[in-house]
């Protein structure tokens, strides 16, 4: 089972150190990156297995929130994203 | 795996366009909880309402947060409350009190089914039932009602329109201090579909399985955005096209958390309605779609042609993404719940005489529309039985949900805020139609070929 996390906003240093340290920290382990900044944005996709990892996937996004207030974060499951692109 | 232009376009949707699943509304049968004593039966109701759908409301959150998609409304419908109210007798508001009570408890926000189906005729309870609307309105909060007073099959029972002409008056004269919501709460239907998850007409058909999971997505931004990503030169039928793929992503959204809903609530999965359901917030309005296809306001000429292609692609697009779908699947048009419904009331530029030709190509019908506080009964009435008529000779759902305004005239306003919105009271004709309503009877079933 894996789980899509997304992150939007104004770039800063560590933003994608903060995201895969809460990874770690919760067991969650990091299949796939995808990071680009255009004109000082930041904006990063990565999918990452939550099958051990020790919390929900909601109160995954509650950490990453506390984390990192200032952008727009995403925790989905892959599930949702299987549904509405393939068939 | 997924391309980050996948990922990225759902959560837009979702952020952006108000993509959401507007109701989980889980089906309850009551049959089980008939009573000669309406005490007795009424209790039975409360527990068995709490013991199905204790849940529901937990479950749907669980669903929010590991999909990341917002579902604005988890609710019940149950059996048509006059079927117990014709088995236990008793005045019909103590069930509307129970239905109330085991709402509170579970914390849902609306329940539906204080409903009679009378399209042929009156059968025990039913009469009782309709009288009592008005004050079972007024004397709860989270009570929905609905009456099915014509089908294709039966015609249509004038009798029962005639008195729902005053049932509806009455609903707004007993909350007359609270804008009339009684009136908001009421739904008149022909054609009433028994497994809908929208109130304020959902309840829980006589056909239906003991319970059952049925949601009802939503999208108008969606589709919007959609369409104003194509050139202004794309044709209507590559229009038409756009709008069916997003129907389909929406809809298989819808289908995924009903799915997961029924199996961790352990109930089956009845139903996806891929309505486009809007909403007062901006960005979230049908009217916004027909405008954006090219119309300079909703109710220009053109609106039910827009409608029209537009109501038919979410069907096309919706089928294919669900394996059932059903409720009343179709572009809603409740004048205050939309943005773009409200501003082009409020420029004299929808007419009720529009929203009715609308009502023939689209579900629902004439929905959430403020009419005069001096309009009378039969005017209510032959209101409903044009609207019916409508719905018998096409074979579709049509409805009726207005609010008589009272003590307010052309120029003032109704504003519920939240869901409901607001809206200007709009005109309808005063002539008489009150001999052809006195007529009562049946306008009977029409043949069913010869189609011109």
């Amino acid at each position: 089972m894996r789980s899509i996390i997304s992150v939007i906003g104004k770039d800063e240093v560590g933003i994608l150190a903060k995201v895969s340290t809460l990874c770690a920290e919760h067991n969650a382990n990091i299949e796939a990156v995808t990071q680009h900044v255009v004109e000082g944005y930041f904006s990063m996709t990565m999918i990452a297995c939550v099958d051990d990892m020790d919390c929900s996937i909601g109160e995954l996004q509650e950490f990453l929130d506390k984390v990192l207030p200032e952008t727009k974060n995403h925790v989905m499951h892959e599930d949702i994203f299987h549904a509405m692109h393939r068939i | 795996m997924f391309e980050v232009g996948e990922i990225r376009e759902t959560i837009d949707m979702i952020d952006e366009e108000n993509l959401d699943v507007r109701t989980i509304t889980m089906g309850i049968s009551l049959l089980d909880c008939v009573d000669s004593d309406i005490d007795r039966s009424c209790r039975k109701v409360v527990e068995k309402i709490k013991k199905c759908a204790g849940k529901l409301v937990e479950t749907g959150e669980i669903i929010e947060k590991r999909y990341g998609i917002p579902i604005v409304n988890k609710r019940v419908s149950v059996t048509p409350i006059a079927m117990l109210a014709g088995a236990s007798g008793g005045d019909p508001v103590k069930y509307a009190k129970a239905l109330d009570e085991a709402a509170r408890a579970i914390g849902v926000n609306f329940i539906g089914g204080y409903s009679a189906l009378v399209q042929k005729g009156f059968g025990p309870g039913d009469r009782e039932l309709i009288e009592s609307i008005p004050r079972a309105l007024a004397e709860t909060e989270r009570v929905c009602s609905s009456v099915n007073i014509g089908s294709t099959k039966a015609g249509i029972n004038m009798d029962a329109v005639k008195t729902m002409g005053t049932v509806v008056r009455q609903c707004a004269e007993l909350t007359a201090d609270r804008q009339c919501v009684g009136a908001t709460k009421l739904v008149v239907f022909c054609n009433a579909p028994e497994d809908n998850p929208f109130m304020a007409g959902a309840f829980h058909g006589v056909g239906e399985p003991d319970c059952v999971i049925n949601v009802g997505v939503s999208g108008p931004g969606v589709v919007r955005a959609a369409i104003a990503s194509m050139d202004d030169d794309a044709d209507l039928q590559q229009v038409a096209e756009k709008i069916k793929k997003t129907a389909f992503k929406v809809t298989r959204m819808g289908q995924l958390v009903g799915t997961v809903a029924s199996e961790m609530l352990g109930v089956p999965f009845g139903i996806v309605d891929l309505s486009l359901a809007p909403t007062p917030a901006v960005g979230d309005s049908v009217a916004h779609i027909l405008e954006e296809i090219g119309l300079e306001r909703v109710g220009a000429c053109g609106t039910t042609a827009a409608l029209a292609m537009l109501n038919d692609a979410v069907k096309k697009g919706g089928v294919m993404a669900s394996s059932t779908i059903g409720g009343l699947s179709g572009a809603f048009i409740p004048v205050t719940e939309d943005a773009g419904m409200i501003r082009a009331a409020r420029e004299g530029v929808l007419t009720v005489q529009k929203l009715e030709a609308m009502t023939a190509v689209c579900s629902v019908g004439l929905d959430m529309i403020v009419i005069p506080g001096d309009t009378t009964a039969e005017v209510i009435s032959a209101i409903i039985a044009d609207e019916a008529a409508i719905g018998m000779i096409n074979s579709k759902t049509t409805a009726v949900r207005v609010i008589p305004g009272i003590g307010l005239k052309e120029g003032d306003e109704f504003d519920y805020g939240g869901l409901f919105g607001s809206g200007p009271v709009m005109p309808v004709s005063t002539l008489s139609p009150a001999k052809m309503i006195n007529r009562g009877g049946r306008i009977p079933a029409p043949i069913q070929s010869l189609k011109n």
